[in-house]
């Protein structure tokens, strides 16, 4: 199976997502199914084959370099969860947490 | 032509009714929220909005009326109402994607496509289901409930764009905006008998499309007939300077294409072709044996497999009968890398999902879930609760193969891949052909809750998710019905002649006249 359970976990972690330990196992199994159909790529020759992230014609236009300003008919108070002063209020670092202040 | 028959009235026939002063933007929002409410278009019923308004649009609608009184004209689209599909801004108008984590959710900002079907007279009257973050192939994951095909509410309408397709099928709008990534705008078009378009990545602007797979993404339009496609594309199509990957290339007039003559070289306001695609309903020659004269139609050995539904390679082959009829010529080619593209489309959009749906994290807008144990417990716990199973599973998938050690045999690889399947389209279109036919989709429409297993759900993008790896425009037209469910023929052109494209669609619609539709 290409993704154990520790891979999961490991991912999970990176991409910010908490899993329930229900469906640890689930995720396991589907991801190394989807990956499994996967490995016919691995039987390509790409040896010659220059790398492109797009294949648009001709490639993505280059512009310049100009800052272009949405046109903003809102405010940041009527979409964010938590702001304060025009900032978005994050929690704490938990390396930084005080019990006393976050409890208050 | 009127109001009580509203629900067979194309977008052109509308727009010039209101333009002629015979039917006002008010009556036509009416129209059309009284055909949702007859076939039972909410929560309850078919499932096909996550908001509308009929009050907010009725004012919507006054304005329109306003500048008709002060202008000659308001635009091609005077009056239309058009459904919007839900991870397109709209000012005014929640925008959710279909997710949890953006519930509630107003944009502060428009699309562009939106702002410029508005500045054409268009009404916005409903923001559509879909697949939550446009991640699916049916319209089940959304977490708002599944969407139900207008043609049998056992079904699924397809998708990610399914209730775009679904409010036109079911005669709610004449056209409504969807988005492609993988296929997500032809494949419910073809579930629901309608004609579903992807342009060619950078001809429409995605500055206010909700970012999934950014070197795929694009946003399509639906329509109720050719036409109806046509003159959505025309006006939402063309550089945008907000979208770095927007094209500058010119917009040809595509309702000309109805007329069979060749692509205008430039748009110039005040001509013949601009009077032309101005008038209503421009009614094609009928088809004769000139019609494609000089067309050479390429047929892919690869997407008529030996599984091949019996029935839908009957419907393809008598579309391609019509078009032999028409003049034109069908030729076997081969697009040989075309069989490995599930495999790399899901492991390129998921990874670029993974990195796209980072900004979800309970800091600048949407769901926060805080357990009051800091950041970073916060972040799991909102991408959590706010994600479905879907798009949890993309973006771990996308995570997986971005990450050490893993990038070189998934991500690069299949970046190469897809680079070979670009050249297999190049190398045919080279070849001296101008349009590839093909199925839509292997299937019709299956029942909500039939397909469990993930990748054989995925398997259902397996004849469109090409055209969006290649970058070139695809669109779907109805081709006949397989069991009473609607079935669609693809075609597909090169970079940016979307021209051509409408032009094959006219003529093979017109060639199947009611045909297509049993």
């Amino acid at each position: 199976m290409p993704v154990t359970r520790e891979d999961l976990l490991h991912i999970a972690d990176l991409a910010r997502v908490g899993v329930d330990e229900t469906r640890i196992d689930e995720l396991t199994r589907e991801l190394s199914s989807i990956l499994g159909h996967m490995e016919e790529l691995a039987q390509v020759d790409t040896s010659a084959v220059a790398l492109a992230a797009g294949v648009g014609a001709g490639g993505t236009p280059l512009r310049a370099d100009d800052r272009v300003a949405p046109l903003m008919k809102g405010t940041l108070e009527s979409f964010a969860p938590s702001i304060r002063d025009g900032f978005f209020l994050v929690p704490r670092l938990a390396t930084h947490e005080d019990p006393a202040e976050s409890s208050a | 032509m009127t109001i009580e028959n509203y629900a067979s009235l194309s977008a052109a026939q509308i727009s010039a009714s209101v333009r002629a002063g015979q039917m006002t933007p008010s009556s036509l929002v009416n129209a059309s929220f009284d055909r949702a409410d007859e076939i039972g278009a909410g929560r309850d019923g078919l499932n096909i909005f996550l908001y509308s308004d009929r009050d907010a649009c009725c004012e919507e609608a006054e304005l329109v009326s306003g500048r008709l009184e002060k202008a000659t004209d308001v635009g091609v689209l005077a009056g239309v109402p058009i459904a919007i599909k839900d991870n397109i801004a709209s000012l005014g108008l929640p925008t959710s994607c279909g997710s949890k984590i953006l519930k509630g959710y107003v944009s502060p900002f428009e699309s562009t496509a939106v702002t410029r079907l508005r500045a054409n007279g268009a009404i916005i009257v409903a923001k559509t289901n879909m697949d939550e973050f446009a991640m699916g192939s049916s319209t089940e994951n959304s977490a708002y409930g599944p969407t139900r095909n207008p043609h049998d509410v056992r079904l699924v309408p397809g998708g990610s764009s399914g209730g775009s397709a679904a409010a036109v099928a079911a005669g709610i709008t004449p056209i409504a905006l969807g988005s492609e990534t993988g296929g997500s705008v032809r494949q419910p078009a073809a579930f629901c008998g309608v004609v579903g378009v992807k342009p060619t990545y950078g001809r429409v602007s995605r500055y206010g499309l909700v970012a999934f797979a950014s070197s795929l993404d694009q946003i399509g339009v639906v329509g109720r007939t050719v036409d109806d496609a046509a003159i959505g594309l025309e006006t939402i199509a063309g550089f945008d300077k907000m979208d770095s990957t927007s094209s500058d290339a010119d917009v040809p007039l595509y309702r000309l294409a109805a007329l069979g003559k060749p692509a205008p070289a430039a748009r110039e306001p005040d001509t013949e072709a601009m009077r032309i695609a101005r008038t209503p309903v421009p009614l094609p020659p009928p088809p004769s044996e000139t019609t494609l004269k000089g067309v050479v139609i390429g047929k892919p050995r690869e997407y008529f497999p030996e599984s091949l539904d019996a029935n839908i390679r009957d419907l393809c082959d008598r579309a391609l009968d019509k078009m032999r009829w028409m003049g034109a010529t069908v030729r076997d080619v081969s697009l040989p890398r075309s069989p490995l593209a599930i495999p790399v489309y899901y492991i390129i959009a998921p990874a670029e999902a993974s990195s796209n749906l980072a900004r979800f994290d309970g800091v600048r807008y949407g769901l926060r879930v805080d357990p009051g144990k800091g950041l970073r417990p916060m972040y799991d716990a909102t991408r959590s609760e706010g994600f479905g199973p879907e798009v949890t599973r993309r973006v771990l998938l996308g995570t997986y193969v971005l990450s050490a050690g893993y990038y070189d045999a998934y991500y690069k690889k299949a970046q190469a891949v897809r680079t070979l399947i670009a050249d297999d389209f190049r190398s045919v279109f080279a070849s001296g052909v101008h349009t590839i036919f093909t199925p839509t989709t292997p299937t019709p429409a299956f029942a909500v809750g039939a397909i469990s297993d993930p990748y054989e759900m995925y398997l259902n993008d397996i004849f469109t998710v090409t055209a969006n790896l290649a970058g070139v425009p695809a669109m779907s037209v109805p081709i006949g019905r397989v069991r009473r469910l609607p079935v669609g023929g693809q075609i597909i052109t090169p970079h940016f002649d979307e021209y051509s494209m409408f032009r094959v669609g006219y003529a093979l619609e017109a060639a199947l006249g009611a045909d297509a539709h049993r």
